[in-house]
């Protein structure tokens, strides 16, 4: 072996904490990278992945079969816009169940095959739906539950003869076009038996199916809902007037499908360049340390022999071995940690992702053992550029008069202890070692400010939104619920049920206002609940009929602000009223408009009820649609789990600040070893001097006292701004005002508890070389040289 | 009353650092260790100070077993019964001469206030209370060595171990020492010093014990100036008994506390 390979060698083998420092960041910074960077990739991508994959609908309209001919229909395909069409597919709206079990009504479309130039379907379980009285149910839609399983049968309440279907197949629509599927034919059959029983009688208790042809299209392009609009107005014009009742946009598919996940792209790029960051910065605090602290030994080098070039070899190499070692296991936890994401983003979107694209691997390895490589340089060759005589003087114990003003202050604070007012004082004798500690603190504090400050603005998001426990609605009309009969009597049978805190009523309509292209939706509002759903921005909640309320966007796109007229024109009437606040609402693009239900004279279709605390909800509304079985109407109780993908995020987003932290505490723990070190002689003779085990270790804790509250601070305070910017980002990108108790997600008491975080951590990372330290012979430190 | 008994201190697979000695030092007592590089001279110290534990064999310092003592008792020990002086000073450079006086009280947990009277009073009786808000690397080597005294005096000691106290000084500072040492001698301070200044043991030390490859010579004590001890030690400045093998062929030096003491 030659010289530099055993100094090499030796070096590894000997100097064991800082290679074993070494290789647990670089694995830790490498696992954390290739999370935080396929953490952005696939919370970004998957739908639109899936969506090309499975080449999903742009538009889906319906059609209405008295109006227009198969013939028509094919020639929209032509249409401006249109690149692809699918259909005509036959729909029916069917109310299934087993036994006592009673499902919602779903809409049925007839299709002979999963195949499809649009919205080709995905098999999740079983098989298609080929013969008569077979059926297959959408995946990712509202039946996918534990009650259902393939070779279930299911009466079709309303189609006459209520015919019973098997389940033989579950599948994904990327698009969502429909909540089952059945051969053309059977859909064909159950569409007329429903009509002619309609016609025969009209049942109110009897949902109503409304004959319709589903065609689908895939256009030319659709990124926008101008440009979707468009190709549906062309479309619409090649096609007999009013015969397309209604279409829906992919861009409302997905904001269902991603949710709130779009409201996170920006908090998590941020994340994951924060944990690049650290990452970087830990790593190169440790090589840095590292190689400085064997100043002295490159001294003894150079005088055997070695030339300046030798030994920035040598310790480049020295600290690529374990920092290879690392980045190999950290590619491996970094990939395995990254599995649940993809297996779900999988299972929620249909996409076939196998893993992390290998480049985010080879790029995140690459760029660490850069760091690695050039800090190990830049250190090496400052010390091998030292004469040999001066690198030879290199003592182990700081510059002589450092920080002694340090040691003076805290010597004489009242009531310390002499051991820890010592160890106060020492981040002041090697000020940049312990400016990269403090370093290291910040970042590991700033990213679980972040973390908290992420999870506390998506919860203030959500809370509004989760705060119904049970929704009532009329029985469905077509693709929405019909309007209940009698407001005034479910009203009543709320109020008089017990356990009652308060309710909302709901009613969607379409006006047109001017300044704003095309429809758009407004929500007609009743109840004591209406503003407790909604956070505003600025100015006031409604007070009565006459008055809207309407979030950033509408304000943007028509010009307008609050105290201003509008008038909205509804079904050819119109409604003169006045914006009297701007909320927080992310439903129709920030483009929805909240009104009392009698502005635009509405019923309401879904009633969402609050309950008192300690309600059994599940009773509750079992007991309230026994109330209301007389009136048509059902009570159901309201799903509040989080979107998975949110709450696999979260997760994610916890585990990456976990890795942070560690790293961080790592940083801590190599200082404080290479600190330990440095003054093994001093301690050696303060444990002459009569300091027992507990005081060393008192002393080593007291010195990252300082540096912890000083990076605890700074890491809150960069994580806060960090928050705020990545805000005003997301709010400037996304064109919406996050209401103040959104933004100001950190209350005094949290901040404070976030400032001792850096505490924490670096006490955390000072227990083990304290412990060291307390354990050291006394006789073996003094003989230290 | 300082005992080592049969005390052999092995390092690893070496020859030991001590073979099977035993010395006895009474009270009053200023006993000076001689003997080559490697001898075993710090090693016995260490054991004394308790900041080493031997091999086999028994150190009793005062009826506390020494060698039996964990780190934290050991550190207990040290703050109440022994002051140690190094050869190269072992100031610490980031604390005053008056913190690093008071260090040993302070971490015996003596209030800032008496532990700073009492180093004044220890740093004017050794003549260096001018420098006492100066830092340890602006004194001269004596000056620094006058210091470590007085931080060694600091917690009333009863035993002062002093390893090569003027080893790393020149010879004007290494007077200064020998004096301050024989004076504290004569203020009835138990004193054992390891050296390899013949003239430092001639003149502070009452019994001499020369070790060679960790075990002590044949002319195992000497009286002061060099003057042979007899075995019965009735010629002996120190008095000091001394049985050069032993009835058992070991290494012995005891200091008898009765008779023939030079007091």
């Amino acid at each position: 072996m030659s010289a530099l390979g055993k100094v090499v060698r030796s070096g590894v083998a000997r100097r064991r904490v800082p290679t074993i420092v070494t290789g647990l960041v670089v694995m830790v910074a490498v696992t954390s990278a290739v999370l935080g960077a396929s953490l952005s990739v696939a919370s970004r991508g998957p739908f639109e992945r899936a969506f090309q994959q499975h080449h999903g609908a742009h538009l889906a309209v319906r059609i209405d079969p008295a109006k227009a001919t198969p013939a028509q229909l094919d020639a929209t395909a032509t249409a401006a816009g249109v690149a692809a069409v699918a259909g005509p597919f036959p729909l029916a709206t069917v109310s299934a169940g087993s036994g006592q079990f009673r499902m919602p009504p779903m809409e049925v479309a007839g299709r002979g095959t999963p195949d499809s130039a649009v919205d080709e379907l995905t098999l999740t379980r079983g098989r298609w739906a080929t013969g008569p009285a077979e059926i297959v149910l959408a995946a990712n839609g509202r039946f996918n539950g534990p009650l259902l399983a393939t070779g279930t049968e299911l009466t079709l309440d309303n189609v006459p003869g209520n015919p019973v279907v098997t389940v033989v197949g579950f599948a994904r629509s990327i698009t969502r076009t429909a909540d089952a599927w059945a051969p053309p034919d059977q859909v064909t059959a159950w569409q007329t038996a429903q009509n002619q029983n309609q016609n025969q009688s009209q049942n109110q208790n009897q949902t109503a199916s409304q004959p319709g042809y589903q065609m689908l299209y895939r256009l030319t392009t659709a990124g926008t809902q101008a440009q979707v609009e468009a190709a549906n107005e062309a479309i619409a014009a090649a096609l007999p007037a009013g015969s397309l009742t209604s279409a829906t946009s992919w861009l409302a598919v997905r904001r269902d499908v991603v949710g709130d996940t779009v409201l996170l792209i920006p908090f998590l790029i941020a994340f994951g360049l924060l944990g690049i960051v650290m990452a970087v910065l830990i790593v190169g605090n440790v090589i840095a340390g590292a190689v400085a602290s064997a100043t002295r030994r490159i001294g003894i080098l150079k005088a055997l022999g070695f030339t300046p070039g030798q030994v920035v070899r040598a310790y480049v190499t020295q600290a690529l071995i374990p920092a290879a070692a690392g980045a190999v296991l950290g590619l491996g936890t970094g990939y395995l940690s990254t599995l649940p994401v993809i297996t779900k983003t999988n299972d929620l979107y249909g996409t076939t992702d196998r893993g992390t694209a290998p480049w985010i691997g080879v790029l995140v390895v690459a760029g660490i053992l850069a760091v690695v490589a050039l800090t190990a340089w830049a250190a090496s060759a400052r010390a091998g550029r030292l004469r040999t005589v001066d690198a030879l003087a290199v003592g182990r114990t700081p510059h002589a008069g450092r920080g002694r003003w340090a040691s003076r202050l805290t010597s004489r604070i009242p009531l310390l202890s002499r051991p820890v007012s010592l160890g106060l004082a020492y981040p002041f004798t090697r000020p940049m070692r312990s400016a990269g500690m403090i370093a290291a603190i910040a970042f590991g504090a700033a990213s679980v400010t972040f973390a908290v400050g992420l999870a506390t603005s998506l919860s203030r998001i959500d809370e509004v939104e989760d705060i119904a426990a049970v929704q009532i609605t009329a029985p469905m009309e077509g693709p929405r619920p019909s309007r209940i009969t009698d407001p005034d009597k479910v009203v009543a049978a709320i109020t008089a049920q017990s356990g009652t805190s308060g309710y909302l009523g709901t009613a969607r309509t379409e006006v047109t206002t001017p300044g704003a292209t095309g429809q758009l939706t407004a929500m007609g509002l009743t109840g004591p609940d209406a503003s407790r759903y909604y956070r505003m921005v600025s100015g006031r909640w409604l007070r009565g009929p006459g008055e809207i309320v309407v979030a950033t966007p509408f304000l943007t796109a028509t010009g307008t602000k609050v105290g201003d007229q509008v008038t909205l024109t509804s079904e050819g009437r119109d409604i003169p009223v006045r914006i009297v606040g701007e909320a927080f609402n992310i439903d129709e693009d920030g483009m929805q408009i909240l009104t009392d239900q009698a502005t635009l004279g509405l019923t309401p279709e879904i009633y969402y009820i609050t309950v008192k605390d300690g309600t059994d909800i599940g009773t509750y509304a079992a007991a309230l649609s026994t109330a209301l079985e007389p009136l048509g109407a059902v009570a159901d109780t309201v799903d509040h789990s989080p979107p998975e993908m949110l709450v696999l995020i979260d997760a994610l987003t916890a585990l990456l600040t976990v890795l942070l932290v560690v790293v961080a505490g790592l940083g801590v723990l190599n200082t404080v070893v290479l600190e330990t070190r440095d003054r093994v002689h001093d301690l050696g003779v303060h444990k002459a001097l009569g300091m027992t085990p507990r005081q060393t270790i008192a002393m080593v804790i007291a010195s990252v006292v300082l540096t912890g509250l000083a990076g605890g601070a700074a890491g809150v305070a960069v994580g806060v701004l960090v928050q705020r910017a990545v805000l005003a980002a997301m709010g400037r990108g996304t064109g919406f005002t996050l209401p103040a108790s959104v933004v100001d997600a950190y209350g005094p008491g949290v901040v404070l508890l976030l400032a001792v975080g850096g505490l924490v951590i670096a006490v955390a990372g000072a227990l083990l070389p304290a412990g060291w330290a307390a354990r050291t012979r006394t006789v073996t430190a003094l003989r230290t040289e | 009353m300082i005992e080592l008994c049969d005390v052999t201190r092995r390092y690893d697979e070496g020859p030991p650092a001590l073979d099977d000695i035993c010395v006895s030092v009474a009270p009053g007592e200023a006993v000076a260790i001689l003997g080559p590089s490697g001898s075993g001279k710090s090693t016995l110290l260490n054991l004394v100070a308790g900041l080493d534990h031997p091999t086999t064999g028994t150190v009793t310092v005062d009826g506390v077993r020494v060698d039996r003592l964990g780190e934290a008792a050991s550190a207990r020990y040290r703050r109440a019964r022994i002051g140690l002086v190094f050869q190269f000073f072992n100031l610490l450079d980031d604390l005053t001469v008056s913190d690093n006086v008071m260090l040993p009280a302070q971490l015996a947990g003596t209030a800032r206030a008496d532990a700073e009277r009492r180093a004044a009073d220890l740093l004017a009786r050794l003549g260096v209370s001018r420098h006492s808000d100066a830092y340890p690397g602006r004194l001269s080597g004596g000056e620094r060595q006058r210091v470590a005294v007085a931080r060694a005096l600091m917690n009333n000691p009863a035993l002062l171990l002093a390893d090569e106290p003027t080893g790393a000084l020149d010879t004007a500072s290494g007077e200064e020492v020998r004096k301050l040492l024989t004076e504290l001698h004569a203020d009835g301070q138990t004193i054992i010093l390891v050296t390899h200044d013949l003239t430092l043991a001639t003149a502070c030390a009452t019994r001499t014990i020369r070790l060679l490859d960790g075990r002590i010579t044949p002319s195992a004590a000497e009286g002061r100036a060099g003057a042979r001890v007899t075995p019965s030690g009735a010629e002996g400045r120190a008095g000091a008994r001394v049985t050069p093998s032993g009835a058992e062929g070991r290494n012995r030096a005891t200091g008898d506390d009765a008779a023939g003491r030079d007091r």
